[in-house]
């Protein structure tokens, strides 16, 4: 049912094919979209809306046909649509909803734990080719930017054009990619009720390398490490409120009757406390979707705690991919009478 | 006007921070944000917005007010001291110094904030000109003037190489006095900047964003533009947290909380709040936004219509751009105010 | 005759002990008159299973210098599989907190029986000269909570 393009290094082609490859993508979903809007199957379409610059699409609903003029679907959607559907779920009739394939995880993810409904659900597997984070084009001094071209779906150049007002600028689309794309767990998708579109594998790194990085720190280096990043933290919440994995209906950081406030910026220990706290809580059904690194202000690699939790429990009780089934037991809603010992962590050194 | 190669820059900020506390944008774990200025901090004048706004310098993210502590059978209550040391604040940007007069007109009015007029009266602020502005800037619309940040104590600018200095006030005066010694006169540097200014205007006038109107915003819609049902439409992408406030130079909302420190007693203290959070104005009968498009419209009513009524029609955004490149869901002022004016031009 | 002052570290501790098995070993090491150190703070709990990694955290936060959990030993525990949850919610706990720089040596998991008065007693003791080796938790201290 899928079709995979290789990676191939056909640097430089033609961006009229470019253009007309993105069209045909986007549009066969906006016409069967727009079909199983009319037949009634679905009351409205969650997908991304066009921004006002060529890189900021928003997470949008569509429910007419004119609608559809603004919808878009490209390399800077990177936003996962799943979350979205806690409250779509609570609609009248049903959603179709554009998963990304790894979106589909945490589609799965929030199924086994009852806030989604996949009855409510109508899921099109859209492809991907890697998603684009604009911090790292901005960080290569690219600014003033007024169009960026391949940055579709299907095209298959392997650089970004970028204009913008001091002069025209490009890039290695790899260079351009969110961190999460490097590490990518594939492009099959986990849940859907049809695919359009192809995708193209980016996976060219370990997950786990910067956690062994880490690990592999003196007590004060770790210290050190994490300190100079949570120190940056503003306590914006957009980890959290971005994560479909932290789906409570109030969070714990949220009580009044809580000694901290979610919002209090006021000691290096509150940070700590957060951020711990929150991969703790997401610990055994974070599915990695990488959303908390990607929309974080202050660039805080936030993927390191969740890995870490995840490197453990592979290792501890054995391979497991949140979101990849939907078997009830996660590791931490599980046990064997032979797991290890806590005491193993002091063993490991 | 003064002159200084930007090699010698540290040698000038040594001299600041000899005598007083120096914050400007220093770089920690790829981010430039404000920050004290120590002998080993990465100065990044390059990166033309720090993720934060500036205005922590003179309302900081969180702030204990006063103390009580228990003292045999009598509470003791301690007030937290005054900024009562003086300050500079060096390169903030045309748009982050307006931001510090939005602040001024809410907590320098009856009733002062003692804690924010404290740090105003002791701040020296050393505006830096953009040299180069980028797409999400829209500061013009807003009145401000990127190649001349003239509301400042210090207007600066640098070009190829050169910092070129020129004191406004009499705390700019009274800066330039102290460092004195490592800055050169210079009676050409007017026409090397005004050249730079008349480039960077330039810039500016190409730029997406700087020619949004504002047309129908002012502090008489606010019915009009409350009862809107576009904000049913525009909050949905919101995640509800609090980037965009936390970043913008103007937001002041804060809340006040308690903090049990044990044996150090209980600190009352205040931090900032956002709009955005479902506890904003949390009260005893419970909440007065009851959903997030009523949160998500207090913000930009606030910014658009409430401050306005209430300051002679000034806006409370600057137009910095800071919420529209850090927003997670890629929403924004700019948006908001789009949308109402395609649906202007509709009716 | 005046009162020495005793300038020297004495840790403080934080044990968390299972209502069932570890706070009657506590109370067994006691009436038996085996001592353990006075440093230990004892938290009695329902279940080694009701410790929330916060309750963790927040010792740590006010000024605890090592933190202990007790419970049952694994397959006895009073609710049948409590403690095999602990057991899995506590090695991911301390492998995070190793991992974010504070020593693995300042959190300890042990079980021990109402029967194990000694081992309670023992236990503590050593856990007492490991964190006293290790001296003062600075690193998930919350300032403001420090003794001045």
């Amino acid at each position: 049912m899928q079709e995979f393009v290789k990676a191939t290094s056909q640097a430089g082609a033609s961006s009229h094919l470019a253009t007309a490859g993105q069209r045909e993508s986007q549009t066969r979903v906006i016409n069967r979209a727009k079909e199983l809007l009319a037949d009634g199957t679905v009351a409205r379409v969650l997908g991304w809306k066009a921004g006002d610059l060529p890189y900021n699409p928003e997470p949008a609903y569509f429910e007419k046909e004119e609608d559809f003029a603004d919808f878009v679907y490209n390399g800077f959607c990177g936003a996962n649509l799943s979350k979205y559907m806690i409250e779509a779920s609570k609609l009248e009739g049903k959603t179709l909803v554009c998963l990304k394939p790894c979106d589909t995880y945490s589609f799965q993810e929030l199924m086994k734990e009852h806030r989604v409904d996949r009855d409510k659900a109508y899921i099109i597997g859209v492809g991907c080719k890697g998603k684009l984070d604009i911090e790292k084009i901005k960080a290569m001094g690219i600014k003033g930017i007024q169009s960026i071209s391949g940055a579709e779906l299907e095209d298959e150049a392997e650089t970004l054009t970028i204009q913008t007002i001091y002069g025209e600028k490009t890039c290695a689309y790899k260079d351009a990619m969110l961190e999460r794309c490097h590490v990518c767990k594939g492009k099959d998708h986990m849940i859907f009720d049809e695919i359009i579109g192809e995708s193209k594998e980016t996976k060219d790194a370990d997950r786990f390398t910067e956690v062994e990085k880490i690990e592999a720190m003196s007590p004060e280096e770790k210290f050190a490490f994490f300190q100079k990043e949570l120190s940056k933290c503003i306590r914006c919440n957009a980890c959290r409120n971005v994560c479909p994995a932290c789906s409570c209906r109030k969070c714990v950081f949220d009580s009044n009757k809580f000694d901290s406030a979610q919002k209090a910026n006021v000691d290096s220990f509150e940070e700590k406390m957060f951020h711990i706290i929150r991969a703790f809580h997401v610990a055994g059904r974070c599915t990695d979707c990488g959303e908390c690194s990607r929309v974080c202000p202050q660039g805080i690699p936030l993927h390191l705690f969740n890995r870490k939790f995840i490197k453990d429990i592979d290792e501890l009780y054995g391979e497991y991919q949140a979101g990849a089934d939907l078997e009830p037991r996660t590791p931490l809603t599980d046990y064997r009478f032979e797991d290890a010992e806590p005491g193993i962590v002091a063993e490991r050194g | 006007m003064y002159k200084i190669a930007k090699e010698n820059l540290t040698a000038l900020f040594q001299k600041i921070a000899s005598e007083q506390e120096l914050y400007l944008p220093v770089k920690t774990a790829g981010q430039t944000n404000f920050g004290v200025w120590t002998e080993d901090a990465q100065v990044d004048l390059d990166t033309l917005k720090t993720v934060k706004s500036p205005k922590d310098a003179f309302f900081p993210q969180s702030e204990t007010l006063y103390t009580c502590i228990r003292d045999g059978k009598k509470l003791k209550i301690e007030p937290e001291a005054l900024k009562d040391q003086n300050f500079v604040v060096f390169g903030m940007r045309g748009c982050d110094v307006k931001g510090v007069e939005v602040l001024d007109r809410v907590f320098l009015v009856d009733p002062l904030d003692t804690f924010y007029a404290a740090r105003r009266d002791h701040g020296t602020i050393v505006a830096l000109a953009c040299h180069e502005p980028e797409e999400t800037c829209f500061c013009k619309v807003f009145g401000v003037d990127a190649a001349d940040p003239s509301a400042a104590d210090v207007a600066t600018w640098i070009i190829d190489g050169t910092l070129y200095w020129k004191a406004l006030t009499e705390k700019g005066e009274a800066l330039t006095e102290t460092v004195k010694d490592l800055l050169e006169e210079d009676n050409s540097a007017d026409e090397i900047v005004e050249k730079e200014k008349a480039s960077v205007r330039d810039i500016v006038e190409k730029l997406p964003y700087m020619h949004l109107s504002l047309e129908g915003w002012n502090g008489d819609v606010l019915m009009e533009k409350f009862e809107d049902p576009l904000w049913d439409e525009l909050y949905k992408p919101c995640l509800a947290c609090g980037t965009c406030t936390f970043v913008c130079p103007t937001c002041q909302c804060y809340d006040i909380k308690d903090y049990d420190a044990g044996r150090n007693g209980v600190q009352r203290y205040r931090c900032w709040d956002s709009c955005m959070y479902s506890d904003f104005t949390m009260m005893a009968h419970g909440n007065n936004r009851k959903s997030q498009k009523e949160r998500f419209r207090q913000r930009f009513m606030h910014k658009l219509v409430y401050y306005p009524a209430n300051n002679e029609g000034m806006y409370s955004c600057v137009g910095c751009g800071r919420c529209v490149e850090k927003c997670p869901a890629s929403l924004n002022i700019v948006k908001v105010i789009k949308a109402f004016q395609k649906q202007g031009g509709e009716q | 005759m005046s009162i020495e002052k005793n300038e020297e570290f004495r840790p403080k501790i934080v044990a968390f002990c299972c209502n069932w098995c570890s706070y009657a070993g506590a109370d067994l090491a006691g009436s038996s008159r085996m001592s353990y150190s006075a440093d230990v703070k004892i938290i009695r709990v329902p279940c080694s299973c009701r410790v929330n990694p916060m309750f963790i955290l927040r010792a740590f936060e006010r000024g605890a210098d090592g933190v202990i959990m007790c419970g049952c030993h694994p397959g006895d525990c009073h609710y049948t599989s409590g403690n095999f949850y602990a057991r899995r919610r506590m090695t991911l706990l301390f492998s995070m907190l190793d991992y974010i720089g504070v020593e693995s040596g300042r959190t300890r998991v042990e079980w021990v029986s109402a029967a194990e008065g000694a081992k309670f007693s023992q236990t503590m003791h050593e856990f007492v000269d490991k964190i006293t080796s290790l001296g003062k938790n600075v690193r998930l201290e919350d300032l403001r909570c420090r003794n001045l």
